[in-house]
């Protein structure tokens, strides 16, 4: 083999190789869900309101985890429910949430986080009645919550809350059917950008030791993050 | 070493005599330069009892140290420049034989110091009821009045008493409960100042480690087990809070701040806490040293629940055969 085939073949496998793991690098470890941006057209700090929209479900049929528990997020441009937890708002405004419940009721495992904190008036609307604290163990009333610890808010997210809607919750995600609370509450988007993690504090991750594994830790599911840019 | 002699060679130095000066005047400026000048800004402060003992107790081990490692590195440095191999001396060094004297010195004095360390170490320990670590559910080392039993932690503080702070570790956050004034549960720790804290550390979760700096304290919290630590604040002000136990996705989150405050203002926070929290309070399980909501008495449990199961997701720990699919 001459020397210039030589060269040529070892540059070919070199690059290859290279293709490789930039391959290996965007696709399996870099790729991650979208984010969801609330923040178009808004200026920061200006005390703007913002409307975003999430819905939870008992599974997630969209993922190759169909069998865990999942938040959805709607895309304010095209209206379709995204397979994401991640979301950016502009800082210093007023966000306006609604969260749709389509997942039945568990208890805390903390009773402390069936209060609500954070909110406008420390108080959310559960199907449009204002509730400031839900009790997980005493009726059936909490799924999931929706937690930013570092801004002290804490939204237990309400469950239909009887036994016959408890046995038919929607199937297929994301939802657009099925027995399911509407939950509405207020907050101010911190001042400073940054990203700030959210998580539910019901021990959800059916299938894990004590419940606290599986989509708990994995973004996308039962966590997030909420971008803040200014 | 090797002793040379020839025309050329002019007579051995006395290389001990040069080695002890050397050390002592280099082994007393390090002591000396740990002691007064770096040990005032030695970890983790002075804002505790704990801490300042903590502080203390690592001065005296680098005091102690400081000695050895300059002799070490001395003699390294004194064997590279003086006994280095010179151009044309191509002589064999003399053969080394063992000098029982020099190694008698040298485990006497070693072993010397590792025991005293250790007596040094034990009393601390004893002297600071356990140095701010996590002593589980039955501690050795207890201050005066210290109180180990839920039914006795229920008691409304008194003066003479530490004041019972129970740590509950959960992903990702920490929160406290206060059992000695009214049993509320809250996000922010508060402590007073001048006054025995006992911390009783425990998780809902998994493993986590309850960090309060600059108060000194550091213990496990483990699902299930009591971990008791105690610490006397000495200074207002605020302190940080941090799990220093990998827990999970949200870990390196898992940071706050806490408070020493004075007894009066303190115990007006506890009052107004006690308030503020009792629509919660009450949806708590009883007060107990370990945290296990599934002690939530049956008849709280909602019909609805009853028939649908609470196990797992439902703040219920899975049997032995872990993990398993509900």
């Amino acid at each position: 083999m001459s020397l210039p085939v030589r060269v040529g073949t070892l540059i070919v496998a070199f690059l290859a190789v290279v293709g490789g793991v930039i391959f290996v690098v965007i696709h399996y470890l870099l790729a991650g869900p979208p984010t969801v941006d609330y923040s178009a057209g808004v200026t920061p700090n200006s005390g703007q309101t913002v409307n975003i929209m999430l819905q939870e479900d008992a599974q997630n049929t969209v993922s190759n985890h169909p069998d865990w528990v999942s938040y959805f997020i709607k895309d304010p441009k095209t209206g379709v429910w995204e397979h994401t937890t991640l979301f950016k708002v502009p800082a210093g405004s007023t966000i306006n949430v609604t969260i749709l419940g389509y997942d039945g009721c568990t208890p805390l495992r903390n009773p402390f986080w069936g209060r609500v904190t954070g909110t406008a008036g420390d108080v959310e609307n559960v199907n449009g009645k204002p509730v400031s604290t839900l009790d997980s163990w005493g009726s059936c009333s909490v799924a999931h919550t929706w937690s930013i610890p570092s801004i002290g808010l804490n939204v237990p997210v309400a469950s239909p809350p009887t036994l016959k809607e408890n046995n038919n919750l929607c199937a297929t995600s994301p939802c657009t059917s099925g027995p399911h609370t509407t939950v509405t509450f207020s907050f101010k988007s911190p001042t400073l950008p940054g990203d700030y993690f959210w998580q539910c504090r019901v021990p959800c991750g059916l299938g894990y030791v004590d419940g606290f594994g599986g989509p708990m830790q994995t973004i996308g599911f039962m966590t997030g993050e909420m971008e803040v840019v200014s | 070493m090797a002793a040379k002699s020839g025309p050329n060679v002019g007579p051995e130095p006395n290389h001990a005599i040069r080695l002890g000066v050397s050390w002592l005047v280099l082994a007393v400026a390090a002591d000396l330069l740990i002691w007064f000048v770096w040990g005032p800004h030695l970890p983790p402060g002075g804002m505790a009892s704990q801490a300042d003992g903590q502080r203390f107790d690592i001065k005296v081990m680098a005091v102690m140290a400081a000695p050895v490692v300059v002799f070490v590195l001395l003699y390294f440095a004194y064997g590279l420049v003086v006994w280095r191999h010179r151009e044309g001396d191509d002589e064999d060094g003399p053969p080394i034989h063992g000098n029982a004297r020099v190694q008698t010195t040298w485990i006497t004095v070693t072993s010397v110091i590792v025991l005293s360390l250790f007596g040094f170490g034990t009393y601390e320990l004893y002297n600071s009821y356990g140095a701010g670590a996590g002593e589980g559910p039955a501690p050795i080392y207890n201050p005066p009045g210290a109180e180990l039993t839920a039914a006795q932690q229920v008691a409304p503080w008194s003066p003479g008493k530490p004041v019972v702070v129970q740590v509950i570790g959960q992903q990702w956050r920490f929160t406290f409960r206060y059992p000695q004034f009214g049993g509320f549960e809250t996000t922010f720790l508060a402590v007073p100042d001048n006054q025995w804290v006992q911390f009783d550390v425990t998780s809902i979760d998994v493993i986590h480690s309850f960090w309060a700096y600059q108060l000194g304290v550091k213990a496990d919290a483990n699902p299930g087990v009591d971990n008791v630590a105690y610490t006397k604040p000495t200074h207002l002000g605020r302190f940080t809070v941090r799990c220093a136990e990998l827990c999970g996705l949200w870990h390196g989150a898992m940071f706050d701040y806490g408070r020493v405050m004075t007894l009066p203002n303190f115990q007006a926070w506890a009052s107004a806490s006690n308030t503020q929290f009792a629509s919660v309070t009450k949806l708590l399980p009883p007060y107990a040293t370990t945290y296990d909501p599934t002690v939530i008495p049956l008849f709280k449990l909602s019909p609805v629940l009853k028939a649908l199961g609470v196990l797992g997701a439902g703040g219920g720990y899975y049997p032995p055969n872990d993990p398993t699919q509900p």
